[in-house]
């Protein structure tokens, strides 16, 4: 690079900003759940691509790291391209899309199936990291029910799910309790992966650009999905496996082949079915093509 | 009625600035007691209801509330959580306008359900079954249980407030101006179910009202106000039918006779 090109700082952000936040993380860290305030930055990406997880992972990443960037369980969409893109270049750090090689995995929407081990750190992209908003407008209002564990309206709305639908149907953004004390917003994952955010091994952060709220998970922390006593929570379960690696009990994507009904289920997280396919595992829709593939050769 | 009052109100003052809201106030009030505070439009009687029920801070005086394990507590020494916790358990607020007292956008069961959840109650089906129960005792039909208030007529909405306030048991219930804006024959059933209610549940209730004849029907005892001051005090019959401060002769003569 010329000189006359402004030069960047390690990780895009300037040190007293990283300073900043990870004042912010290490406060999110020590209250499980509560949203921690602070001055979020303007980013070389529109609200809404993920600012506050960048700017989470530009404070904690070192020249070390390797990074993963999932984008609705994909490393290969437009969201995640672009950040892992950023990255490689503002910090010139390893990059990867195996789940078990990266240190540092950004995600939007998804946690890898894969169990993730400790040492890793999941950092979450929120677009609304109060799970009250909906409920109770007023931010000085919600900021008081987080002090005074006012949590009966969060009860009010799984109580509307079901008697309108009569289950709880929210299916993402599902509000879990964290360490029995906060209730928390866990992004807009899929209901699906609640469970792998109890007792994780590794350290999930979550950062909201545009809200200006960071919050964390330790590892080893409780986290429970809220529900009713004759209304448990559940998952989602899927009737078929995927269509590539034939994997059973994860979440699905169902994606339309055309224009006369044809569907197909694959795995939402492509490395994790990559993963099955180099092992050898075939899925209903690959043994067709490769038995199709064959009678044409022949 | 025991011989140890509910509440304990004793120099209640409220200034905005120079100007008086409401100024020395001082009653107590029994269990099962029903107090009016009557008064013309800016005499102050909703600033004593603010400051009566913690809405809003008094600017001098105290008000002393017997918790259920018998003591006596201040009310604005008592932390913010216990005060809040006070408020959707031990107590009701019935708002003039339903509207402030309920959620709009979410069903009528949810409503009469929302305090059970806030105190810790974690099964539907037993808190659809309460709302269901109140519900039927403020005259809802249980088959209005999944509609929104907003579809409800003003009488009915304010039987759900009414409803969503009782369903913790309280002891104690504020009512601002509860049959301001309904028509009268509303007013009269309303006023029935509340009276009904009040007896069953042997509540104590302070009805702000600038209606005599809510204050007739529905109270015991009457505070009358003008300009922030009490002028008169006493059983609701004494005060209507023998008045003796000219204001409350004003006041009473006042009423429209049809």
């Amino acid at each position: 690079m010329s000189a006359d090109l402004a030069t960047y700082n390690f990780a895009y952000l300037d040190e007293q900003t990283k300073r900043m936040i990870r004042r912010a993380i290490l406060k999110a860290i020590a209250i499980p759940g509560y949203q921690v305030p602070f001055a979020s930055r303007e980013m070389p990406m529109p609200y809404g691509w993920g600012t506050g997880g960048v700017q989470v992972t530009a404070s904690i990443i070192g020249p070390d790291d390797v990074l993963k960037v999932i984008d609705q369980g994909a490393d290969d969409t437009t969201n995640a391209v672009s950040i892992r893109a950023f990255f490689q270049k503002v910090a010139d750090v390893a990059v990867t899309t195996h789940t078990k090689d990266a240190t540092i995995i950004q995600t939007r929407h998804r946690i890898p199936e894969q169990k993730l081990t400790e040492g890793q750190v999941l950092v979450y992209q929120v677009p609304i990291p109060e799970p009250l908003r909906f409920l109770e407008p007023r931010e000085t209002e919600t900021r008081k029910m987080h002090a005074l564990e006012e949590y009966g309206l969060m009860h009010v709305k799984l109580y509307e799910d079901i008697a309108i639908n009569g289950r709880i149907s929210k299916t993402y953004a599902y509000p879990v309790k964290v360490d029995g004390r906060y209730v928390m917003d866990p992004s807009p994952t899929p209901k699906f992966d609640n469970p792998k955010m109890h007792m994780s091994d590794a350290l999930q952060l979550f950062g909201a650009g545009r809200e200006k709220r960071i919050y964390a998970v330790p590892p080893h922390t409780e986290v429970v999905s809220l529900d009713f006593e004759d209304y448990p929570f559940e998952i989602q379960t899927f009737e078929q496996d995927c269509a590539l690696c034939g994997a059973h009990g994860v979440y699905l994507d169902e994606v339309v082949l055309d224009d006369k009904g044809g569907r197909m289920f694959v795995c939402s997280d492509t490395d994790h079915c990559e993963d099955r396919r180099e092992h050898g595992h075939v899925g209903a829709m690959l043994a067709q093509d490769s038995v199709k593939g064959q009678e044409a050769a022949e | 009625m025991t011989d140890t009052p509910l509440l304990k109100v004793s120099g209640v003052s409220k200034f905005y600035g120079s100007r008086i809201g409401c100024k020395d106030v001082n009653f107590e009030l029994w269990p099962g007691e029903v107090l009016a505070i009557v008064g013309e439009s800016g005499s102050g009687k909703t600033t004593l209801l603010n400051c009566l029920s913690t809405r809003l801070m008094p600017t001098a005086g105290s008000v002393e509330y017997r918790m259920r394990d018998g003591n006596f507590r201040d009310l604005y020494h008592m932390s913010e959580a216990e005060r809040r916790f006070l408020m959707r358990t031990d107590w009701g607020f019935v708002h003039q306008n339903p509207a402030d007292g309920l959620r709009m956008t979410v069903s009528a069961g949810a409503n009469v359900g929302e305090r059970l959840m806030a105190v810790g109650d974690r099964h539907y089906g037993k808190i659809r079954e309460t709302a269901t129960d109140w519900l039927g005792r403020v005259e809802i039909s249980a088959d209005r249980i999944d509609d929104q208030p907003r579809a409800f007529s003003g009488g009915m909405r304010q039987r759900l407030q009414i409803a969503r306030n009782l369903v913790t048991g309280p002891r104690l219930v504020f009512m601002d101006e509860p049959t301001g804006g309904l028509d009268v024959s509303v007013q009269a059933r309303l006023l029935d179910l509340v009276r009904g209610l009040v007896n069953d549940l042997g509540l104590a209730a302070i009805v702000v009202t600038h209606d005599l004849a809510v204050a007739r029907l529905l109270s015991h005892r009457m505070i009358v106000m003008k300009d922030g001051h009490v002028i008169e005090h006493g059983l609701t019959d004494r005060v209507l039918d023998d008045p003796r401060e000219p204001y409350t002769q004003l006041l009473v003569s006042s009423i429209l006779q049809v």
